[in-house]
């Protein structure tokens, strides 16, 4: 046993105040943005301000409805989200394997190429970005959303450090006397084994377009269109911005993210240190 | 009951190997067409359920236009060519890998595809756009060579240099503490909590995952200058005797005088990615043996000095990492700004970043051509400090910083 150091103690004693007092200043806003949510415009903006939940729901809907068709822009926040994880899932596991399981000529090379492209600010292409959707005719449309998401460095990193640890060569080369083919070493041996890694990949891609802003903003130009964020920002107005409305918007574009959260805090924070601590 | 089937199964007569194969080569390519129709029709169904969930508003009796029937004998046809399609594509990427040499550049083509198309020639173009002039207006036939004029143009622009400023204001407003409060945050998390510590980092990574949007909007309540919270909160905190007089009487108006902008919206960014630093410093230590702090705590450390003497040097690696990815993501601030202050950066500018004065010349000012060459400063004037903090650590991190 270390010797009694009133030092160590008085520290510790510190930690967990500090914590506590910090976790408080990071959930405040969000309990202030769910509060004043069921709260009317007026009543947010008094002195105190409200602090408890109240009753203007329905009101706060209807104002919102009355600005933004917010279901519709609720499953096209859905529709993108879903398909951007789909095909990401899809193709960076098929390159992951690729990079782990195989040799071929320039492989170092390429796989600088795709852990370089991680490195380009995503602002240098805005404007060619546009011009190509422009010209593509894909102006408001959301496939100029989901197909340049549709498969990212950090995903195709991952797989291939997973697979690299969790699935032995022997495996596939046992598989290949077997007389499985490439594709069938791919599909039926190696992808039922990545669950962890999709899993983590899957819920990494999903916030990320879920939370994407720049790219809708850029792309999408009907409020019929658009998605959550772009939605909730086309009710700021310098006059009169019904912020009980904005704010249960945000809250319900917030709630999916959070019971996902709750579920897998664990994974996720896992998933998106090991890049660091690995890279 | 198992064994007689069987043997029924050999005494009957095997098929005659009239279609070249054996019963067994049969039986696989009858399960390969089973599944090609199983992919297919998963993929009718989904695309069919998307076009109809999509478009609920078209199949309303008076939404007016086609009859009920055709829209949806449409979207089943276009559902059954997808199914098909998707299905083509399946079998495509099976036959392209039937090789072991070429199949792993099959494997890996999707993403090189894509990256071409919207990655790398979207750079390249834009390279070549920063010495044109454009307006969109005119087609892509009214390019205009001009050299390097709009680099000139924008180092002589005193609003870019303005936006300049302010970028590296709240970049170092903001950034500065996150790493100042992240790494003894993380050293705390260390010796506290260790029944809670997921829940609780999980409290402060929440912002993190958090859209960026939803923040902003909820701060910009907060922040709000007669009734907002933070206000609220300084004026009981003034009141308050003995420590009242270091909080300000009256209330500040965060977001509608200049000298406050940028604190506020440094504000948010520091919440923002606070837990999110917090979170990779503790991932560091907690890949350091226990056997070190045990060794500091045996020589009678306090907490303090094993945080100067052993946490520090320890997380120096991490530091160059998570302070390189603060650089990069400070320089490029836009979406906090743009929401809070509104897409011209508030009063006087005063909240203006690079990245919105980037986005404002292309598609507020229909100016393509300086709009890249903005883009471009701002990627060199990134690389170089980041290039400097790799240097920096290098030279005074010694060989423990060699990650």
């Amino acid at each position: 046993m270390s010797k009694f150091n009133p030092n160590r103690k008085a520290g510790t004693l510190t930690a967990y105040v500090i914590i506590a007092l910090g976790a408080l200043i990071m959930i405040a806003p969000f309990y202030f943005m769910f509060t004043f949510g069921t709260h009317p415009r007026d009543e947010i903006f008094k002195m105190p301000p409200p602090l408890l939940p109240g009753w203007a729901v329905p009101m706060n809907w209807g104002l919102l409805m009355r600005r933004v068709p917010f279901p519709k822009n609720f499953m096209w926040s859905v529709y993108v989200s879903v398909l951007t994880t789909g095909l990401t899932l899809f193709f960076c596991s098929m390159a992951g394997f690729a990079f782990a399981m195989y040799d071929f000529k320039y492989k170092k090379q390429l796989f600088v190429v795709v852990l370089g492209t991680m490195l380009i600010p995503p602002f240098l292409g805005m404007i060619p970005t546009f011009m190509i959707m422009n010209a593509l005719g894909w102006i408001d449309t959301h496939r100029a959303l989901w197909l340049p998401g549709a498969a990212g460095a950090l995903g195709i990193f991952m797989m291939r450090q997973y697979i690299t640890s969790a699935i032995p060569k022997e495996l596939v080369e046992a598989a290949r006397c077997d007389g499985c083919t490439e594709w069938r070493i791919y599909w039926s041996v190696v992808l039922p084994l990545l669950g962890p890694a999709m899993g983590t990949l899957g819920l990494i891609t999903f916030i990320g377009s879920w939370n994407n802003f720049i790219s809708p903003l850029i792309v999408l130009r009907s409020v019929e269109k658009y998605t959550i964020p772009l939605a909730l920002r086309s009710m700021q107005d310098p006059q009169n911005t019904p912020w009980g409305a904005v704010m249960l918007g945000a809250g319900l574009a917030v709630l999916p993210l959070l019971i996902l959260f709750v579920f897998s805090s664990r994974r996720l924070i896992a998933g998106l240190t090991a890049g660091a601590l690995k890279g | 009951m198992a064994q007689t089937a069987t043997q029924a199964a050999q005494a009957a007569p095997s098929p005659p190997p009239e279609t070249g194969g054996t019963a067994a080569d049969a039986a696989a390519r009858h399960r390969g067409v089973r599944r090609q129709l199983l992919v297919a029709a998963v993929l009718t169904v989904v695309v069919l359920a998307g076009l109809i969930v999509n478009n609920l508003g078209k199949l309303h009796p008076e939404a007016g236009g086609q009859p009920l029937v055709l829209t949806l004998g449409k979207w089943l046809g276009i559902a059954v060519g997808a199914g098909i399609l998707g299905t083509l594509a399946l079998d495509l990427l099976r036959a392209l890998t039937q090789f072991k040499r070429t199949a792993p550049y099959v494997f890996i083509s999707p993403f090189f595809i894509i990256f071409a198309v919207f990655g790398l020639f979207p750079i390249l173009f834009s390279a070549y756009l920063s010495f044109q002039r454009w307006d969109p207006a005119t087609g892509l036939g009214g390019m205009k060579s001009v050299g390097f004029e709009n680099y000139t143009f924008t180092l002589g622009d005193a609003w870019f240099w303005l936006s300049i400023k302010n970028t590296f204001w709240v970049a170092v407003a903001s950034g500065l503490p996150q790493h100042l409060v992240g790494m003894p945050l993380a050293y705390f998390f260390h010796v506290a909590y260790k029944r809670f510590r997921n829940t609780i980092t999980g409290a402060y990574f929440l912002p993190f995952i958090t859209s960026s949007v939803a923040i902003s909007l909820i701060f910009t309540t907060l922040f709000s200058k007669d009734f907002g919270v933070v206000n609220a909160t300084l004026d009981s905190l003034a009141r308050m005797p003995g420590i009242g007089h270091f909080f300000p009487q009256q209330h500040i108006d965060w977001l509608g005088k200049s000298p406050y902008t940028k604190p506020a919206v440094s504000f948010v960014v520091w919440w923002r990615y606070l837990g999110w630093n917090t979170v990779l410093y503790l991932s560091a230590l907690q890949a350091i043996s226990a056997d070190l702090f045990e060794a500091a705590d045996m020589d009678g450390a306090s907490r303090w000095q094993t945080f100067r003497h052993v946490v520090i040097p320890l997380l120096r690696p991490m530091m160059l990492f998570a302070v390189t990815l603060t650089i990069i993501g400070n320089l490029q601030l836009f979406e906090e700004p743009y929401i809070i202050l509104g897409p011209a950066g508030g009063v006087e500018r005063s909240g203006l970043t690079t990245a919105m004065y980037m986005y404002q010349t292309g598609f507020d000012y229909n100016d393509f051509g300086t709009a890249c060459a903005i883009s471009w400063l701002l990627f060199i004037l990134i690389a170089i400090l980041t290039f400097a903090n790799q240097k920096l650590f290098a030279r005074h991190g010694g060989t423990e910083g060699a990650a």
